[in-house]
């Protein structure tokens, strides 16, 4: 627990005049910034920043054998790490059980909303295809690290380019790129996630909010349609706030996705500049 | 119109599988429960209240809910390798979260009451039969409850809203495909203490998938009530 009864207690008396500490409105979430290409061997990397919060994401391809079900379909793997390096409150070791919830539910807006065309990774029916392993790291937690991994998770596949495969010998020849783009859909996938704090709904919770929160509904969203959601913490929720909050989604998502999208072309094309 | 009209198994859109429910199964634990939709078994044991070892892990303010859900390794098609997974992990975790609203934790500081949960056999919506075999468990070792948890899951195949998916619905992929709802609701407040979802849903639909899971839960509560009344079978 790092943060005080007494900040909790200020936190519900704010909310309940519909105020935050940073002055923001209750849905309103912090500044974007994204910057991609920060890591040369990777195949597409992105650093993005919401507010004081940070993630960084990196995607390496390669080649595996398919799944016995998905014989012409790539594979996909996600991982997050709450490193110490973002919060005194995380350890270094294998991820727990925070980490494993937070990589599978970005795993699932991705997979879910059908954001990559796995058919297209295909190499050879039945015995290649290529292997998409996305890898998530907190450099600072500010709260709401979930939906800033979405963004980054997107910014870095995006960012992605496929490395040149050698088919004589089978295997993939890393630091060299073939001018190919990952199969991506037109629209982004992204993440949004509501706080219950007392009465209140809020979004993108700087640290002490989030540490206030009571519960809350987590969803992962493409072209307007819901595609993940996950509901966390043990408190309930009437079902009258859950209704208002789908529709918020939907609201959030039209009202959002254009922007981070810009924002990601816009780090791309400023990353070939350099 | 919607590609998905006929069910594989023949069940009518809102009519669950053939829940089962059983208490005091497991002799040596403080409360234990089977819970069944159709092939879809689930086992729950209730050990506790007790201390909590480490000491340091005790919370002074309530006690502490610890969930543990497994598959068995014969349980599912393909083999499912021995012991915790990235999957099982977080389904413990969100099993505690749609429990801990009703249980009275707050009356046994210093302690933890552990829920193990083993899926004896799978044939999807297993997490669901687990809470609710857990909530049956819990209430079966007198652990104070404010109410019981009930558990389904629903399924949006194409445009069609089903109760109670099996694995062939799962694996839906005409038209819209599958999209796979689980969620819990408190028994008398009807409050929602879980939810997830996979696939692709609008939130008009989405409302309306959550309501028809509402009324699910009322007859699987029936039986759950019934079973710790001391009688069986549906």
């Amino acid at each position: 627990m790092m943060v005080s009864n007494l900040t909790k207690q200020r936190i519900h008396d704010y909310l309940k005049e519909g105020k935050r500490f940073d002055n923001r409105g209750l849905l309103d979430y912090r500044e974007l910034e994204i910057e991609t290409g920060i890591s040369i061997n990777a195949e597409g990397s992105a650093r993005v920043r919401l507010g004081k919060t940070e993630i960084v994401a990196g995607v390496k391809l390669g080649v595996a054998e398919p799944y016995t079900d998905h014989e012409d379909e790539g594979t996909f793997i996600t991982t997050l790490e709450l490193v110490p390096t973002a919060s005194p409150k995380f350890e270094s070791g294998p991820p727990r059980i925070e980490a494993i919830e937070m990589a599978r539910i970005v795993d699932r807006t991705i997979r879910e909303s059908k954001y990559i065309d796995f058919k297209k990774l295909c190499i050879k029916k039945g015995e290649k295809v290529w292997s998409v392993m996305l890898d998530l790291f907190s450099m600072n937690d500010d709260g709401n690290l979930l939906d800033v991994a979405c963004i980054a998770a997107v910014a870095a596949l995006k960012d992605a380019k496929i490395p040149v495969f050698d088919e004589e010998s089978g295997r993939v020849k890393f630091g060299e790129w073939t001018e190919q783009k990952l199969p991506l859909a037109k629209e982004i996938p992204l993440l949004f996630t509501f706080h219950k704090i007392g009465d209140s709904v809020i979004v993108d919770p700087v640290v002490e909010e989030e540490e206030s929160s009571d519960a809350r509904i987590s969803l992962g969203l493409l072209d307007g349609k819901i595609n993940a959601l996950q509901k966390g913490n043990s408190e309930s929720f009437e079902l009258e706030g859950v209704y208002s909050i789908f529709e918020e989604s939907e609201k959030k998502y039209k009202e959002m996705s254009k922007k981070v999208e810009e924002n990601i072309d816009k780090a791309i094309k400023r990353a070939k500049g350099d | 119109m919607s590609k998905y009209t006929k069910r594989f198994d023949g069940r009518k859109l809102d009519e669950a599988r053939k829940i089962k429910a059983a208490v005091g199964i497991i002799p040596n634990a403080d409360g234990s429960a089977m819970f069944s939709f159709g092939d879809t078994i689930a086992i729950a044991a209730v050990y506790g209240p007790k201390v909590m070892h480490p000491q340091h892990a005790q919370n002074p303010e309530k006690g502490t809910l610890r969930v543990n859900y497994d598959m068995l390794t014969f349980s599912v098609t393909e083999r499912k390798r021995p012991g915790p997974n990235r999957r099982s992990q977080e389904i413990s975790k969100v099993t505690g979260w749609a429990l801990e609203p009703v249980v009275m934790l707050e009356d046994f500081p210093n302690t933890v009451v552990d829920v193990h949960i083993t899926i004896i056999q799978a044939n999807a919506s297993t997490r669901c039969a687990g809470i609710n075999a857990a909530a049956l468990a819990l209430a079966h070792a007198g652990i104070p409850m404010r109410e019981l948890v009930s558990s389904v899951s629903v399924g949006k195949l194409d445009k069609t809203i089903v109760v109670d998916v099996i694995k062939e619905e799962e694996d839906y992929e005409e038209g819209e495909g599958a999209t796979d709802i689980a969620m819990s609701f408190t028994s008398n407040s009807g409050k929602l203490t879980h939810l997830q979802i996979d696939g692709k849903i609008s939130a008009k639909e989405l409302k309306e998938a959550v309501e028809t899971g509402k009324n699910a839960c009322r007859e699987i509560y029936e039986l759950q009530k019934k079973t710790l009344k001391g009688v069986g079978e549906k």
